[in-house]
């Protein structure tokens, strides 16, 4: 179980336990969290689930893979700290995640 | 008018989806869903894929928990069906002997599977997979060893097919086309997938049309095909397409055409009454013709631009259409529809299972079908929403940047 915040794009935050396995997608669609369009519901195949991680978290949360780089190459407004949350699996290691969510997800 | 009571027939992706817009978009109003079956909103991709794998569980598929409709107040009614629509009272009937009133009324009722013209699809152990509880039955037949036979080489078709041999099953394909995929993907990539599958003990009968399915003691023995061929197996699964659940809109007197005709806000030839999802006609304003997309993308577009044109938000862009498929470790994502095309090219190399197929209209890309290769999805759908011409040499050089190809 993991505590998450997530931080819409005009300041609104949401911060819910998510249990472990799921990823940080699924936490947001499960508590109702708006800004995580998710299209494709977590196949990494639509890049709708973008977001920003914060900095003190990028370690933790690990790097993406060739498949999720690829994906995010041609998304909008992308950052160096930009991830698609669906391939970021949640564990117990993941507690106190924060993640900022774009103005868009199209 | 943003308190006006808004009703959705059909409580599938497109019906879940387009409540939640709604609210988003500032309807303060009444939104009632009426879904006849007895679960919530969910995902079907999911169902031929990782979901009848055992890889995702109910919960899983869900489109929005539960708490969802409670905390938008979005009254949810299941396991009921409208029978009728009054257009001059504004009203819906129900098959649990109720009525409705409706300010707008939103039909998303999706479509259902096309039903194979032989004998015998009523014997235990056939089945079709639209819905969850299709889903489940099927699930349970694919064990270890289990004969399965699928009727149809399209997307569903091959991913059972590949769930199925995740699972054990033996697994015959049955095509009526002499290839796969014939109705929806180029001869490349149908030609990559046979071998894939192949290697991977999927059997293929092309070119084979079923005369009859088989049973003894009321459950299903074989398949026999119009030549006379017998094919013993234990589980069928049909999948030949579907068909737009539009009766109810036709019997409205609404505009239908193998689907529910809509405009490109959603909107049917009634003001009051929109359509989104499987169940419509919609235009493409990028190939300059109306069609009907089974796709969740789609769905997801059209529930934006209803609710959008009932709230006066502003209308979403237009999206290039697109499509996903899993199947093994493949991850096929399609961008547009290979509409005027008059030729092909493949960038990178079929053998290694990465590699992308790319129909063209001259220097325009129509449509790319891109295997285990994102950046050609993304920038391909890039290059189709903008019209914009590429270099053919530099399209089919894989070495060269998906963002360097365009003119």
């Amino acid at each position: 179980m993991a505590k998450i915040t997530y931080i819409e794009h005009g300041g609104t935050e949401h911060s819910v336990d998510v249990r472990n396995g799921l990823s940080v997608m699924e936490g947001a669609i499960k508590n109702n969290v708006p800004g995580i369009d998710a299209d494709c519901g977590g196949a990494c195949a639509c890049a709708t689930c973008h977001v920003y991680v914060d900095d003190a978290w990028r370690e933790k949360t690990g790097s993406a893979s060739a498949m999720e780089e690829s994906m995010l190459d041609f998304a909008q407004n992308v950052e160096p700290n930009s991830r698609l949350s669906c391939q970021i699996r949640v564990t117990d290691a993941l507690d106190g995640l924060i993640v900022r969510l774009p103005e868009d997800q199209h | 008018m943003s308190d006006q009571r808004i009703v959705i027939l059909g409580a599938g992706h497109a019906g879940g989806s387009v409540a939640a817009f709604l609210r988003q978009y500032g309807h303060t109003g009444p939104i009632a869903i009426i879904g006849d079956e007895p679960v919530l909103p969910y995902q079907r991709p999911p169902l031929s894929k990782a979901w009848l794998k055992g890889e995702a569980g109910e919960d899983d598929l869900q489109l929005r928990p539960p708490s969802f409709y409670e905390e938008a107040s979005v009254e949810v009614r299941l396991g009921v069906r409208a029978t009728a629509i009054d257009r001059e009272a504004h009203t819906v009937a129900l098959s649990d002997g109720s009525s409705l009133a409706y300010g707008k009324l939103i039909l998303a009722m999706g479509a259902r599977a096309r039903p194979l013209p032989a004998p015998g699809t009523d014997l235990a152990g056939v089945y079709v997979l639209r819905t969850a509880a299709d889903a489940e039955a099927l699930k349970s037949e694919l064990t270890p060893g289990r004969r399965l036979m699928i009727v149809g080489g399209g997307y569903v078709g091959l991913e059972v097919a590949a769930s199925g041999r995740a699972l054990g099953a033996e697994v015959t394909v049955i095509e009526r086309e002499p290839r796969l995929l014939a109705r929806v993907a180029g001869e490349a990539l149908s030609g990559f997938f046979h071998g894939y599958h192949g290697a991977r003990g999927v059997r293929f009968v092309l070119g084979g049309s079923v005369s009859a399915i088989e049973g003894e003691g009321g459950k299903v023995s074989a398949v026999v095909l119009d030549h006379g061929e017998r094919l013993p197996c234990d589980v069928v699964l049909v999948g030949v397409g579907a068909i737009p659940n539009q009766e109810l809109a036709q019997a409205a007197g609404l505009a239908c055409q193998d689907g529910v005709v809509v405009d490109g806000q959603a909107r049917t030839d009634d003001p009051d009454i929109y359509a989104i999802g499987d169940l419509t006609r919609r235009p493409l304003p990028l190939y300059n013709r109306a069609f009907r997309l089974e796709s969740v993308p789609s769905a997801l577009e059209q529930a934006k631009q209803a609710a959008a044109d009932i709230t006066g938000f502003k209308p979403p862009p237009p999206e290039v259409p697109w499509f996903w498929s899993d199947q093994y470790d493949l991850k096929l994502q399609i961008a547009g529809l290979p509409f005027d095309v008059d030729h092909l090219i493949v960038r990178g190399d079929p053998l290694s299972a990465k590699f992308a197929v790319f129909h063209m209209s001259g220097d325009l890309i129509q449509a790319v079908e891109a295997v285990n290769s994102p950046a050609e999805f993304m920038g391909g759908r890039l290059l189709i929403g903008a019209r914009r011409p590429v270099s053919r040499e530099k399209l089919a050089d894989p070495a060269i940047s998906m963002k360097e190809v365009g003119v």
